[in-house]
């Protein structure tokens, strides 16, 4: 057993040391930092712009109420002419308003040369929405209308509380859950997909570079399998981990700065919801405590079970195709039925979400090839215990058959030059001893 | 004889074949075994058999004197006909972890290799990757990896093939003075000129059974048919030899005759004799290359 130590050594250095493999592992978190960031940064760039506009009212209502902003300014001009028009002057656009717009809603226009920026339209927009709001109220004539239009706006939202087997009371969200179960998913999908791939690649280089029967004259063929699967895997477990540290400490820069925006009340706020006095609590503090509701440790350890029995499963299914073929051209016949196995679960577990225990959700995370996708889904919403424990025997044991299956496929494959094998083929080898 | 190997009675069928039918072959502890036969007949397999690879069906391996045991592959140097390197990585590396998997530590495989590496005056390989070397230069760092662990028993599958003739003379100098150094080395070739330069046994394994085997010459002697080089003057005529083929150059007749099977060398001699005068007279023996033929396509087993 020595050797497949070996073999995890060779597969785990080779692969870390490869430039592909740094340059992913440093540029995923910039990648990721920067889709966060860019938008709100190009919005920064963009609000240094300034722009002129040129207003004729001809009802000379609504040029007082039509400041300048930072970003907007306003020149007041007596009538369209020709030297408005021109395309090379300074204005960005012209505002025409031809008539009370409390009356008549066309009667003002924005014209342009090119695409009216949407900060103009949205600032006159909302001047004059608030003129005809103050218009309408006034012509009420109820006193302190304003006051009481504004205590009648109120915001709801019904707290959910999910009762635990030991009768606490935890807040729930299912937004939250929801969001969490489709990190997962995708985290096992794209780990079990890009990682099994790259097992099936190794095992055709082996082949395909004739390095296969040196090989198995010191290794074992399940020792050398084994090791490509184990080795792969504490790859991608390294490069998760990289980003997860690396994306932590991303977000603890953005969150120290974000702590500073915050005033002291809501500072205040969030420490007193922790001490448990009742305090009007903060979007954070419910944030808080809904993740703590959640019990992460066993969605962690859940998650890794998962995550370890779905890839094994997957990664020798790889492993046997990669030793049955002979050219790169021949593995998509091969690797389509795994393929589509794996979007059928991502879109299982992605239509549970709506419905987490509706019978879709139940059997596909019953189902070995599909469970580890779909389980997540249900995870945080809590999947009861005797239902885990047959989806992870039913997935630990078909994974256990199916890397002996594999072994047997990949015995015999790897040192098969020549024609493709038809599936007929491939059942011949499971049988041959 | 003491012999390192002994195979008795090896079958294995496939699906759709027999490879191996009942072999039987005895490899002599220090010596080279040539291992011969046409493509498919089944050396292959048998090699993949001894070196654990796969499994026989039936009979038996019998390795230094035990049943081969899975840990027997330490002992064992394998150079497959199929071999490759992994690509991407590089010389000094990989050769230290084919060697790791061998049972050598990796500081006393790194100290071997250098010591062969100088020997193949190849050491600034040792950082460039496999992918740049050409394939001759590949099979020498393959012959080196093969050879590192200093198995007790070398099974070299078509050594020759992709050689230069001067890099084939190293490899073939190398392989008699591992044999001197009392190394067993089984030798699988088409090759029959270098079978006769270094092979002291050989097999011959014809669709899935062993045909021929034993010692060079006396297989070669076995083969012998009575026939002779002989050269005698121009104008020399022969009566009541069979002449099998005859050219003249200048003065001399070049015969190949054929001696009747109850003769003697000396009777058949002096029958000549008291016809003409003989410049040259030697058996003909036959070379690995027409036994090789002879067996193969004409089925004409001794």
């Amino acid at each position: 057993m020595n050797k497949i130590f070996i073999v995890i050594e060779r597969e785990f250095m080779t692969r870390i040391r490869k430039k592909s493999f740094i340059l992913l592992t440093i540029l995923m978190p910039i990648l990721f930092v920067g889709i966060v960031t860019v938008p709100v940064l190009l919005a920064s760039i963009d609000s240094d712009k300034k722009y002129t506009v040129a207003l004729i009212d001809q009802t000379g209502k609504y040029s007082p109420m039509l400041k300048d902003t930072g970003k907007i300014h306003f020149i007041p001009v007596e009538k369209m002419t020709e030297e408005v028009r021109d395309k090379d002057n300074d204005y960005t656009a012209v505002i025409v308003i031809s008539n009370d717009l409390s009356q008549d809603s066309l009667g003002a226009t924005v014209y342009s040369h090119k695409e009216v920026p949407v900060e103009i339209t949205q600032y006159f927009n909302s001047v004059v929405r608030d003129n005809i709001k103050e218009e309408r109220m006034a012509a009420y004539n109820i006193p302190d209308i304003e006051k009481i239009i504004e205590e009648s706006k109120v915001e709801y939202s019904v707290p959910t509380v999910k009762w635990t087997d030991d009768g606490d009371e935890k807040k729930s969200s299912y937004e939250i859950a929801g969001l969490l179960g489709v990190i997962l998913t995708l985290l096992i999908y794209t780990f079990v997909l890009s990682y099994g791939g790259m097992v099936m690649q190794g095992v055709m280089e082996e082949k395909t570079n004739r390095i296969m029967e040196i090989m198995v004259s010191s290794v074992r063929p399940f020792e050398l399998m084994m090791g490509k699967i184990i080795g792969i895997a504490l790859v991608g477990i390294t490069q998760f981990l990289i980003w997860g540290v690396l994306i932590m400490v991303v977000m603890l820069v953005a969150g120290g700065m974000l702590a500073s925006d915050i005033d002291p009340s809501q500072a205040m706020a969030m420490t007193g919801g922790m001490q448990g006095v009742p305090m009007p609590e903060s979007p954070q503090v419910e944030l808080f405590q809904i993740i703590q509701g959640m019990n992460l440790v066993e969605i962690f350890v859940l998650f890794v079970l998962y995550f370890i029995g779905g890839y094994l499963l997957y990664a020798s299914f790889f492993a046997a195709i990669g030793a049955s073929i002979n050219e790169q051209a021949d593995s998509s016949q091969f690797m389509m039925p795994v393929v589509i196995l794996m979007i059928f679960a991502l879109y299982a577990g992605m239509f549970s979400i709506q419905n987490p225990d509706g019978p879709l959700a139940l059997w596909c995370s019953y189902f070995p090839l599909t469970s580890p996708v779909v389980m997540m889904v249900r995870l945080p919403f809590g999947v009861p215990t005797w239902q885990l424990i047959v989806s992870l025997m039913l997935l630990y044991v078909t994974a256990i058959g199916v890397i002996w299956l594999s072994a047997k496929i990949y015995r015999v494959g790897i040192l098969m030059y020549g024609k493709k094998p038809t599936f007929k083929d491939l059942v011949r080898w499971i049988k041959f001893n | 004889m003491d012999n390192f190997l002994e195979i008795s009675n090896v079958c294995k069928r496939f699906v759709n074949h027999v490879a191996l039918d009942n072999v039987s072959i005895n490899v002599p502890r220090g010596k080279v075994f040539g291992l011969l036969g046409p493509n498919g007949a089944g050396k292959t397999t048998l090699i993949r058999i001894i070196n654990h690879i796969t499994m026989a069906d039936s009979g038996s391996v019998v390795f230094d004197g035990h049943l081969l045991r899975g840990d027997d592959v330490y002992n064992i140097g394998y150079l497959p006909e199929e071999r490759g390197l992994y690509k991407k990585m590089k010389v000094g590396e990989q050769a230290v972890y084919l060697s790791r998997l061998k049972g050598l530590s990796s500081m006393e495989a790194k100290k071997r290799l250098k010591e062969w590496f100088e020997k193949f005056d190849i050491l600034d390989w040792w950082d460039r990757k496999v992918e740049e070397l050409s394939k001759g230069m590949q099979q020498k760092v393959q012959f080196i990896i093969t050879v590192l662990h200093e198995p007790q028993l070398l099974i070299l599958d078509e050594p020759f093939s992709g050689f230069d003739p001067n890099n084939a003379d190293l490899l073939k100098r190398e392989i008699m003075e591992l044999r001197d150094q009392g190394h067993t080395i089984l030798f699988s070739t088409h090759n029959m000129a270098s079978v006769e330069e270094i092979c002291d046994n050989i097999a011959l394994i014809d669709h899935s059974k062993v045909v021929l085997s034993g010692d060079v010459d006396d297989v070669k002697n076995r083969y012998k048919d009575n026939t002779y080089y002989l050269v005698i003057p121009a104008k020399a005529e022969l009566q009541g030899v069979e002449i099998l083929s005859q050219e003249q150059k200048r003065n001399k007749k070049y015969l190949v005759v054929r001696k009747p099977a109850e003769e003697t060398n000396s009777q058949f001699v002096n029958s000549l004799t008291r016809q003409t005068e003989i410049l040259s007279f030697t058996e003909r023996i036959p070379s690995m290359d027409e036994i090789f033929l002879r067996v193969v396509r004409n089925g004409e087993i001794k």
